[in-house]
């Protein structure tokens, strides 16, 4: 595995693994952190992984920079370049009630790209996901990619109040809102479950190189798996 | 169950919120790390009153707080400089000083710093949240008095330890006290990123001084000056560390502070030291701000010292 450093900070410093977004190397960055965060558990305050690095922050007590990164290129050294074949059980699936009661810019988005409603909740709903990066806010996972069809720039104006579980677009990428919160996504449904829960064992669903996929339900199956209409919504 | 004693605040201020040392093993969810901002008055105000180093205290921005006492214990405020009464006697700051039951405390408007600490005694008594931390995060809704993020408001109770053994008259001795007046210079730690910077920039950026603007809160702290020129605005967002400098593309830097957001991807400067975070916490919008370059080895040596003094640790 080939990657460089940097120092970013007193007790940080960030691993670059390449320069362009590709899904392998959100992939290889996704088990580098899993590996580190394991074997060099206790000396690691943080890992956060993005789409080409992963910043680490160590802990300047009990470590220095030279034998924490002896360290990190020992696992690191261990780790096989290609990805292990993924399965079916490794996709997580994630109901969503598509509709413009709770997806206002459904409308808007079949209307600038030439499509049915049904067309662009059968295309958005047809591709296999992969998160590439959390962050922004709590379990905010940032989804790629959206086919080229329905790629729709980011709102001009942010909407001052995005209700928890709304499904958005923003270009070539989709995202959940976790939790309520101003947003510029292109909104085109809801998701009854909850992505971030600070009380479960694994507060956040998702967590970088992991696949999505997102099943199209009814407002029945929505309302009945604890779906919630929001007082701004236009049902 | 005995009931529960503590403190009650009639008034919470204008923005009182939990902090200890952060939290830990989170960032990779999207969760930010907070903590106490100025970690040089809080950790000081935890020592005072026997605490250990990640002990939880409150953490009074412009002051204007009062609370009655429901057991005898003892309190340190530290921080910025303001005037604090016990049932309407003053008191010294950076000080051990004993309370009583029925007791009445009022911190004033600050005259210089803007972050009062208040510890107690054995800690306030809340439970901890991810990252094992009851940091107080308004924008996540998380950690805080009541573990949904709200900052402290007037009739909360921060619950206390009782049947502590009695503690040492200790003060900071006045010397040690900072002065938070100075015009500051912040330490940086120039970063990787530097080289999208021409060299007459970074002239510009370490030789003039800066602005803390008011829109200057835990996420980051804005700056005006003169404009910083990037090479290639855009960047793969990556992981932001505590003090980074970014430069969005209008040229006016942000220091990311303890609630920033987890990745990021403004090209940055370099990162300002964790001391200078301490000491930039307590400066109010419109301090003059000035930047000095600082090797990694001077920053680490300051950063250990400082947290071997406070987690009681000889290396």
């Amino acid at each position: 595995m080939f990657w460089r450093h940097e120092i970013t900070g007193v007790d940080s410093v960030t691993l670059h693994f390449g320069e362009r977004i590709d899904i392998q190397l959100v992939e290889r960055i996704h088990r580098a952190a899993e590996a580190l965060r394991y074997r060099l558990a206790g000396r690691l305050i943080d890992t956060v992984p993005s789409y080409t690095t992963l910043l680490l922050r160590y802990d300047l007590l009990h470590d220095d920079l030279s034998s924490l990164m002896a360290s990190v290129a020992d696992t690191l050294a261990d780790l096989p370049d290609a990805a292990s074949e993924s399965t079916d059980s490794d996709t997580i699936e994630i109901p969503v009630f598509y509709h413009p009661s709770v997806g206002p810019d459904l409308s808007t988005i079949a209307t600038r790209v030439g499509l049915s409603i049904e067309q662009v909740i059968e295309q958005h709903s047809r591709e296999t996901y992969n998160v590439f990066a959390i962050g922004f806010a709590p379990g905010f996972a940032y989804l790629g990619q959206v086919p080229e069809t329905l790629s729709t720039p980011r709102q001009a104006t942010p909407r001052p109040k995005v209700p928890a579980g709304t499904l958005g677009i923003a270009d070539t990428q989709t995202a959940i809102y976790p939790l309520q919160s101003p947003g510029g996504w292109n909104l085109i449904g809801r998701t009854p479950l909850t992505l971030f829960d600070p009380h479960r064992d694994q507060p956040s669903l998702l967590e970088a190189g992991q696949r999505v996929r997102f099943r199209p339900i009814g407002q029945e199956e929505y309302l009945k798996l604890g779906g919630q209409f929001d007082d701004g919504d236009t049902q | 169950m005995s009931k529960q004693v503590g403190f009650v605040f009639s008034k919470p201020g204008f923005l009182s919120l939990l902090q200890d040392a952060g939290r830990r093993g989170v960032m990779h969810m999207g969760l930010t790390s907070g903590g106490a901002m100025d970690r040089h008055a809080w950790a000081w105000a935890n020592r005072l009153v026997g605490n250990r180093y990640a002990s939880a205290a409150l953490e009074i921005t412009f002051g204007r707080v009062e609370f009655t006492c429901e057991l005898n214990t003892w309190i340190a405020v530290t921080g910025a400089h303001a005037p604090c009464f016990i049932n309407g006697r003053p008191q010294s700051l950076w000080t051990a000083l004993p309370v009583r039951a029925g007791d009445t405390v009022t911190l004033g408007a600050p005259s210089t710093g803007i972050r009062s600490y208040l510890a107690v005694a054995g800690g306030f008594q809340i439970e901890t949240g991810p990252g094992g931390s009851c940091a107080n995060f308004v924008r996540e809704g998380l950690g805080g008095v009541r573990g949904d993020g709200h900052p402290l408001k007037e009739g909360d109770r921060l619950p206390c330890p009782t049947g502590l053994p009695p503690i040492k008259n200790r003060k900071v001795p006045e010397s040690w006290q900072p002065d938070y007046k100075e015009e500051l210079t912040l330490a940086v730690l120039t970063g990787a990123q530097i080289d999208r910077f021409p060299a007459r920039v970074l002239h510009t950026f370490f030789t003039n001084p800066y602005t803390l603007s008011p829109q200057a809160d835990r996420m980051g702290a804005r700056l005006k000056g003169p404009g910083l020129e990037v090479h290639g605005t855009s960047l793969i967002s990556e992981g932001t560390s505590l003090g980074a400098i970014q430069v969005p593309p209008d040229g006016q830097p942000i220091i990311l502070l303890n609630d920033r957001q987890t990745i990021g991807g403004y090209p940055k400067l370099g990162a300002v030291t964790p001391r200078s975070l301490d000491a930039l916490a307590q400066r109010p919008p419109g301090s003059r701000l000035r930047f000095r370059a600082t090797p990694l080895h001077e920053a680490q040596l300051e950063e250990r010292r400082f947290l071997q003094f406070f987690c009681g640790l000889s290396l």
